[in-house]
């Protein structure tokens, strides 16, 4: 008795798990990047200073400078913000766009179903980045153009899980009860069918962004998104790439902040999809 | 043991020592369990939770001990720390926990596995999941044998169709090589019997063994294990249900918050219970009250609150009642569903039936005798191949959805998983608003709206005996017999002239479905609301019907006045679910 009161005390299953707290505070981190880089890094990220190039990591410049003397440790921090956003906005019109046409496969009878799913077969066929890089070379390049690519390569996954997810609640007995009870199909739709088809897809969203984050950067890191002198850890990665022998630093440290965003992200993701798990019926 | 005498102890002195050592250690070995002061403890979030709080017991060979008591009251962890599963996290303590003389405290996890299977077999209440879906059901019952090496390899596949035959299984040997899931669930019931007696055990521990069965499935089930115990196996078996444990056991004990609140003689125990919770538990079986009794002392409130309810809704039934056409017609409907093998299954057979206004009318019959096709018929939810219904002197079947929209509030369901039909997200306020439909305060989301919204659910809520404080509870966080209610509530909330209860009692425990039962005569009685109330459970079917209808395999086969089906059956096949109620109680 004492021994089991000892092993778990009241509060210890509050702690999270070290890793889970590491996630936490490296997002917190990153969200203190993006909202406000100048406050985190006192450098300029653009300005130049040809005096002070290619030095190493110091007291003065964190994460050294690059060619062109700009201290990396505030590109790396300025960064943060176009790199997370295009990533965050590709998830975002991908996860809306796939529990649209997922609904729309699900409850739009045979053939609707037929022409979008097999349309997202095609999609899927391809992979991702290489479906993106085709839809950038042909609509252009530019930061908009490669966050809507990518939404567009990962929208085919997220429309199955939706379309999935739509057709076993449909056949459920909280949408039969709502049938029995007279409500219009729509209502029905809108009030239940999406809201509990759509939780899983959340969570499949933000595993998703580690995905977006990444192919949104390499499209950069291949010259289509961001332009220098933009701070984009994709484009970052680029250039530092030609000095790797002479000055790490350059490529080493924005592609360092790039894994552990993506990291991040994926921990935080698959715990709240535990959560979610645990308390659904299923 | 006439050899006790003084006279014929010189004349026989070595023989009669034998036969008295003989005897002692018959006696001794008769004992297969004693526990003594048995302890079982949950550490739990808040506080540790005591499961079993301090239980002696004994099983004896050829002997049935029935340990009986409602979901919670501790039974099922009892009879697992007999075969050291009570849990991981259990902590299991006892002055006495001995099986055929040994000492099971502190068994180490091997020790344990050789006991399992081999001497003590356990047979669990849902056969499929306890079945591994992807074996063959004779590789699960020649698993025992081969991990005891019981049998010589050559010898396992005899052995195994031995064993199924006498879990009386027919043709075991095709039965062998299929997989459970195409297995009917009775006899997957007794395919998990030959797994467990496999090893030969000496302790058979039965954890409701027949609840989720029919009653003739049921009466079988029963009828093998009381062969087995005959044949000397000791027997626990765990139920809720006092009339299954009647029919087998020497002795009862009857188990409520981790202790032993009764225990004797089985005959002692069901004629004359000394405690007022037994005295509770044989009140609530149906199969043993005349009609129009009340089964649980608990909810006689409802009655009056339900008539206060009806009398404020004034007096639209009485004008309907006197119109005198059914309310409900079920003429002719058919109804048939592809098979997996490509043939074709007919559900539902050219079924008539008509139900008055406020009439109770029970349907029973067995799994899969299409009870269920026909209460999503004349729900609409599912349209009829031939044949049609007719609800309120309109076409129910056969129009389309839009105009049958405006009927829909008239017939309201309840079904045997009320869990299963409401939205997991939205808590009680919300699932029973929804019912309430637009009405004046409808759709809107001010907060007045919203505030007299809440006042009328709360006096749904009141209707079914269930707190306010429920109001703002998930489904998840209510008990059975409270989602039962709220699924109630929810029903009567649109004002309907017909309720269909699909089952609404068989998960539930006796205790609880007596309240159930009271809940739904109440309103009836009250609200003039006419019933079609299905199961399986003949008693229950009793309890609640003016008329009862007899299915089996898609077709009504009787159908008449419920206590001239009880009493005098015409069909042979009523007959034969009559023979198989137990009804072991009636010195009661």
């Amino acid at each position: 008795m004492a021994v089991t009161a000892l092993r778990v005390p009241g509060r210890s299953w509050r702690l999270p798990r070290p890793s889970t707290a590491l996630a936490a505070v490296l997002l917190v981190l990153l969200l203190a990047c993006v909202l406000f880089p100048g406050a985190v890094a006192g450098a300029s990220p653009t300005e130049t200073d040809p005096v002070n190039a290619l030095q190493g990591p110091s007291a003065a410049h964190w994460f050294g400078t690059d060619q062109l003397g700009r201290d990396t440790f505030a590109r790396v921090v300025h960064g943060a913000r176009p790199s997370l956003l295009i990533g965050l906005g590709a998830t975002a019109i991908a996860v809306a766009a796939g529990a649209v046409v997922g609904l729309a496969a699900a409850l739009g009878g045979r053939v609707v179903d037929a022409v979008l799913m097999r349309t997202a077969d095609v999609l899927m066929s391809l992979p991702e980045l290489l479906l993106a890089l085709f839809i950038v070379t042909v609509a252009g390049q530019g930061t908009v153009n490669v966050m809507v690519a990518v939404a567009i390569a990962a929208v085919p996954a997220y429309a199955r899980l939706v379309r999935a997810e739509t057709m076993v609640v449909r056949g459920s007995g909280y949408v039969e009860a709502a049938t029995v009870l007279g409500l219009p199909r729509f209502t029905v739709v809108l009030r239940h069918v999406l809201p509990n088809a759509v939780g899983p897809l959340l969570v499949l969203g933000t595993v998703g962004f580690g995905t977006a984050l990444i192919n949104a950067s390499g499209l950069s890191f291949l010259g289509l998104g961001a332009q220098p002198p933009s701070p984009e850890w994709g484009a970052m990665l680029s250039e530092g790439r030609n000095f790797l022998d002479t000055a790490w630093w350059i490529a080493v440290f924005p592609g360092a902040a790039l894994t552990l965003a993506v990291v991040t992200v994926n921990i935080l993701g698959s715990r709240a999809r535990h959560r979610l798990s645990g308390r659904t019926a299923r | 043991m006439t050899s006790d005498s003084p006279a014929a102890a010189p004349a026989l002195p070595a023989e009669a020592a034998a036969a008295r050592g003989a005897g002692t250690a018959d006696a001794e070995r008769a004992v297969l369990v004693r526990v003594e002061d048995l302890h079982v403890t949950f550490p739990g979030r808040r506080g540790s939770v005591d499961a079993v709080r301090g239980v002696s017991l004994t099983v004896r060979r050829g002997e049935c001990l029935a340990i009986v008591g409602e979901s919670g009251s501790g039974k099922s962890v009892t009879a697992r720390s007999l075969v050291g599963l009570a849990g991981d996290r259990a902590s299991v303590r006892a002055r006495t926990l001995e099986f055929g003389g040994t000492d099971l405290a502190g068994l180490s996890e091997s020790r344990w596995r050789r006991l399992r299977g081999r001497r003590i077999g356990l047979v669990l209440q849902d056969a499929l999941v306890s079945l591994d879906p992807l074996r063959t059901v004779g590789a699960e019952v020649a698993e025992p044998l081969r991990v005891h090496g019981l049998v010589p390899r050559s010898g396992t596949r005899g052995r195994v169709l031995e064993l199924l035959g006498d879990a009386g299984i027919p043709d075991p040997a095709r039965r062998a090589r299929q997989h459970p899931h195409e297995l009917s669930g009775g006899l997957r019931q007794r395919a998990l019997i030959a797994s467990a007696l496999a090893g030969g055990p000496e302790l058979l521990i039965a954890d409701e063994p027949t609840t989720a069965l029919d009653v003739t499935v049921e009466a079988r089930i029963l009828g093998l294990l009381g062969r087995l115990r005959d044949e000397g196996t000791g027997l626990l078996l765990i139920s809720h249900d006092l009339s299954v444990v009647a029919r087998l056991a020497d002795r009862i004990a009857v188990m409520k918050d981790g202790v032993f609140v009764e225990s004797g003689d089985a005959a002692q125990v069901l004629a004359d219970p000394g405690h007022p919770y037994t005295r509770a538990l044989l009140a609530a079986v149906p199969a043993l009250h005349a009609k129009g009794t009340r089964l649980s002392g608990t909810s006689a409130g409802s009655a009056k609150a339900l008539r206060a309810y009806a009398a404020a809704r004034g007096d639209a039934r009485a004008a309907a009642e006197a119109s005198g056409a059914p309310l409900l017609s079920v003429e002719a409907v058919a109804k048939r569903f592809r098979s997996p093998d490509g043939g074709w299954h007919q559900a539902v057979d050219e079924v008539s039936f008509t139900l008055a206004e406020g009439e109770a009318l029970g349907v029973v019959g067995e799994s899969g005798s299409g009870k269920t096709t026909m209460a999503r018929m004349v729900l609409g939810l599912t349209e009829p191949d031939a044949g049609r219904v007719v609800f309120g002197g309109r076409p129910w079947s056969g129009v389309g959805e839009r105009e049958r929209r405006p009927l829909r509030r008239r017939i309201q369901a309840v079904q045997q998983d009320p869990l299963g039909s409401f939205d997991p997200r939205h808590p009680v306020r919300r699932i029973v608003g929804e019912a309430l439909g637009r009405g004046s305060d409808g759709e809107r989301v001010g907060l007045a709206g919203r505030r007299s919204r809440d006042a009328r659910v709360a006096e749904l809520l009141d209707l079914v005996g269930l707190p306010k404080a429920l109001l703002t509870r998930r489904p998840r966080e209510l008990s059975g017999g409270q989602r039962q209610r709220v699924a109630i509530a929810r029903a009567l909330a649109t004002g309907p002239d017909l309720i269909v209860c699909d089952e609404p009692v068989s998960a539930l425990d006796v205790s609880v479905q007596a309240q159930v039962l009271d809940l739904l005569a109440d309103v009836r009685a009250e609200l003039g609301v006419a019933l079609l109330f299905i199961s399986h459970d003949l008693g229950v079917i009793r309890h609640v019907s003016d008329r009862v209808a007899v299915m089996k395999d898609g077709r009504i086969v009787e159908t008449g006045d419920g206590e001239a089906v009880f009493t005098a059956p015409r069909a042979a096949y009523t007959r034969e679910l009559l023979a198989a109620i137990p009804q072991p109680v009636s010195a009661v």
